[in-house]
């Protein structure tokens, strides 16, 4: 019986052709009995695992004969391994595994819904998608980003665009954009820029009202208890709140465009809530991560008034305001403006399309900064796009106006709020200021390569993430980053206010040391002396009544 | 490399360039042979890094070869299991690694730093015993100051786990689970983000 036999499975470890028996060709008689010694080794069960190697080999072999790899040589122990491992699974068992759901399935069948067309509408449906419609193109917005290397994939931008489709079909839409993706710690922020139709606004700024009516009645009250301080009582809290700075109407300003965020595409779209003035200047004095849920609270110094929704609805109006940029002329001021206000510091609030549009070449446009410009109201110190004096009560009250400021400004002392004017609309690039020796825009072709269909794309640096491109009459912009602004120095936060002091210190009720025993007794002294001086003046004095009365 | 044809070889970083890249801010110019001047060394410095207290001046070269360098020792992760330690101290690349599981992909604890470990002596006796020595012989990510540093997002269905460093914004590492397929890249501005502590 001789091992490894040249022809048998198993043969291992001598090569074939060098075996040492290479010449002996047993008979056929003791050939049958080497095949059979041979094949009850192989058949023998190893005792560690149970199995054999002859099943072993033979189930390899038949899953590689009916699976057929490419190169099978080369796999071969990890087709071995596989089998092994193969032998934990049972087959037929009573007891089933769940059908496990992976979560890759789940989140399809959200996206899924995105692909369906709505039920219950016919041809109308058809006719009325060929008009114009508010949905932006996002994919042909992808296309020309792509060109410059930004972007999402394209899977994700068709997520997006479908959703975005969704979202117009829902709410009553006149404009809508694709405004960028914002990260977060635990989940991203898809947004969308949205105008709705004139006239079509939700009304919710009717409890807003009445908040704050009820607010200016009590700071009413509060101002005539003052005026009437007892020694008695502690003394009243001198602190006087800064006025709350209203906020501005929906569709001006700040508020201008409402944003639509949701954290994927397939999920729920969920209205921001429009911006406040006192949030955008507490969000210029803190530094936050997201984290991808609208509720969570942001805790920070100076304390954000909201949570992560107001935040994000700040930072959105701060990124828009400083990055929103067109090439010049493709926006112009609406030739039916009068006269500029007065009052309110000035600035055309409106533009609309030029249709006299002529598109500068790409070179033009990557060279100087001057040829693009703002279309995103610039926000002021105080936090509104257009500057409004706190003191000025609102038009119903206008009678009693003068008699109040002038107690005001007698009581208040009101520091001079001096109007803030910021730069108008529409100035070109080449005026924003440059942090350090950085500009404040880097542009640059999209490809040097093929000047005839090259787009001019602009990185801001202030605003890491914010990118705009243009390309004949075409152009947008976009914001991909984490939604915080660039400073080369280290954030510090703002430290707390000085301890106020806890009243007024004045002679009475300043401390001092109680007087000694020496100085006690010398004012005992001193008193008795001026006791015995007024005594004799009187003795004095009796007496000289006494005269005069025994003179009469 | 400025446009992706050609491509120059970056000297290696040494111990010094990173010491005095680390005091220049600002962005990066674009020009591999801009020179900062530094402004913040004491003159005890300057004289014992210079000798002759020539202006010092450092090179955007080396400053990228010390950026490089830093990012990579700080925020260069590997899946856990991914390379493997012999029992003679070498580590290679294992070539039976089938990728993580679902479950363990979502853990911080199964990614590790991919530099010399700094903290695996500092843990307890019994946390030891439960490592696997030829798997687990880097830092894992979950130690890691501050904590929360990491973000980590499941993209694409679920199908690819994507971490993004907070330290260094712009770090993404991508892995597929069960499969081999995993890698970080940087896109950036290559600064430090010396404010995570306040943006947590």
């Amino acid at each position: 019986h001789d091992p490894y036999q040249p022809h048998e499975p198993g043969y291992g470890l001598y090569q074939p052709g060098y075996s040492p028996y290479d010449d002996q060709i047993p008979d056929p008689k003791s050939r049958m009995l080497a095949i059979q010694n041979a094949k009850a080794y192989l058949l023998k069960s190893s005792t560690t695992s149970g199995l054999n190697l002859y099943d072993h080999l033979a189930n390899m072999l038949t899953k590689i004969l009916d699976e057929r790899p490419t190169n099978a040589v080369d796999i071969i122990e990890n087709i071995s391994k596989d089998v092994k491992w193969a032998q934990f699974q049972k087959k037929m068992d009573t007891l089933r595994d769940e059908h496990e759901i992976l979560p890759t399935f789940e989140a399809a069948e959200k996206r899924k819904a995105l692909f369906l067309k709505a039920n219950g509408e016919g041809n109308e449906e058809l006719e009325e998608e060929i008009g114009e419609t508010p949905l932006p193109n996002v994919m042909e917005t992808a296309f020309y980003f792509e060109q410059a290397g930004i972007g999402l994939s394209k899977d994700e931008s068709y997520h997006i665009f479908l959703a975005l489709k969704k979202l117009v079909s829902v709410q009553p839409i006149q404009t809508c954009r694709f405004w960028g993706k914002i990260l977060g710690m635990e989940m991203n922020y898809i947004i969308a820029e949205v105008q709705y139709h004139e006239g079509e606004e939700e009304e919710e700024t009717e409890e807003e009202e009445v908040t704050e009516e009820k607010e200016k009645g009590m700071g009413e009250g509060e101002d005539e208890d003052e005026k009437k301080e007892k020694e008695d009582e502690p003394p009243k809290s001198t602190y006087k709140p800064p006025p709350v700075i209203p906020k501005e109407e929906n569709g001006t300003g700040a508020n201008k465009y409402v944003y639509f965020v949701c954290n994927e595409p397939g999920k729920p779209w969920v209205k921001l809530p429009p911006v406040t003035p006192a949030q955008i200047v507490c969000a210029r004095k803190i530094k936050k991560f997201f984290t991808g849920r609208l509720d969570a609270p942001v805790v920070s110094f100076p304390p954000f008034p909201g949570n992560e929704a107001n935040y994000l609805r700040a930072q959105i109006a701060r990124i828009s305001a400083g990055t929103q940029i067109s090439p010049i002329g493709f926006y112009q001021f609406a030739e039916d403006e009068g006269e500029e206000e007065e009052e309110e510091g000035g600035g055309r609030d409106t533009y609309e399309e030029n249709p006299d549009f002529q598109p500068l070449s790409v070179a033009e446009m990557v060279d100087s900064l001057a040829t693009w410009v703002h279309h995103g109201q610039s926000i002021l110190n105080q936090g509104r796009c257009v500057w409004l004096n706190p003191f000025q009560k609102s038009e119903e009250e206008e009678e009693e106006e003068e008699e109040e400021e002038e107690e005001e400004e007698k009581a208040e002392e009101p520091d001079e709020v001096q109007q803030e004017i910021g730069p108008p609309l529409l100035t070109p690039l080449s005026e924003d200021e440059g942090i350090q020796n950085i500009p404040a825009w880097t542009a640059q072709p999209s490809t040097n390569l093929i000047p005839q269909y090259a787009l001019a794309v602009l990185q801001s640096n202030r605003w890491p993430g914010a990118y705009a491109f243009a390309s004949g009459k075409k152009f947008d912009n976009i914001y991909f980053g984490w939604g915080h602004k660039y400073s080369p120095e280290n954030h510090a936060p703002a430290l707390p206010p000085p301890v106020q002091a806890e009243y007024p210190s004045g002679p009475e009720i300043a401390e001092t040391r109680d007087p000694t025993l020496e100085e006690e007794l010398a004012f005992k002294a001193a008193s008795e002396e001026a006791l015995a001086a007024a005594e004799e003046e009187e003795d004095e004095e009796d007496a000289e009544d006494d005269e005069e009365e025994d003179d009469d | 490399s400025l446009n992706c044809v050609e491509w120059s070889l970056l000297p290696p970083a040494t111990e010094e360039m990173v010491a005095q890249a680390k005091q220049l801010k600002g962005r990066f110019q674009g020009d591999p042979s801009f020179e900062y001047k530094c402004t913040e060394i004491n003159a005890e410095d300057a004289e014992r890094l210079f000798g002759d207290g020539k202006e010092p001046m450092i090179k955007e070269e080396s400053r990228l070869v010390a950026t490089i360098e830093q990012i990579d020792r700080a925020v260069g992760i590997i899946p856990r299991g991914a390379f493997v330690k012999t029992p003679l101290g070498s580590v290679h690349e294992n070539r039976n690694f089938e990728g993580l599981s679902l479950t363990e992909a979502k853990k911080l604890s199964s990614y590790f730093h991919f530099a010399e470990p700094v903290n695996l002596k500092n843990k307890t006796l019994l946390e030891k015993a439960d490592l696997d020595p030829s798997t687990d012989f880097l830092d894992s990510l979950e130690h890691d100051i501050p904590q929360g540093s990491w973000a980590v997002q499941l993209e694409k269905g679920g199908t690819v786990v994507v971490l993004r460093s907070l330290l260094w914004l712009g770090l993404t590492f991508y892995h597929v689970p069960m499969t081999k397929q995993y890698g970080y890249v940087y896109f950036g501005t290559g600064e430090k983000n010396f404010d995570l502590p306040f943006m947590l």
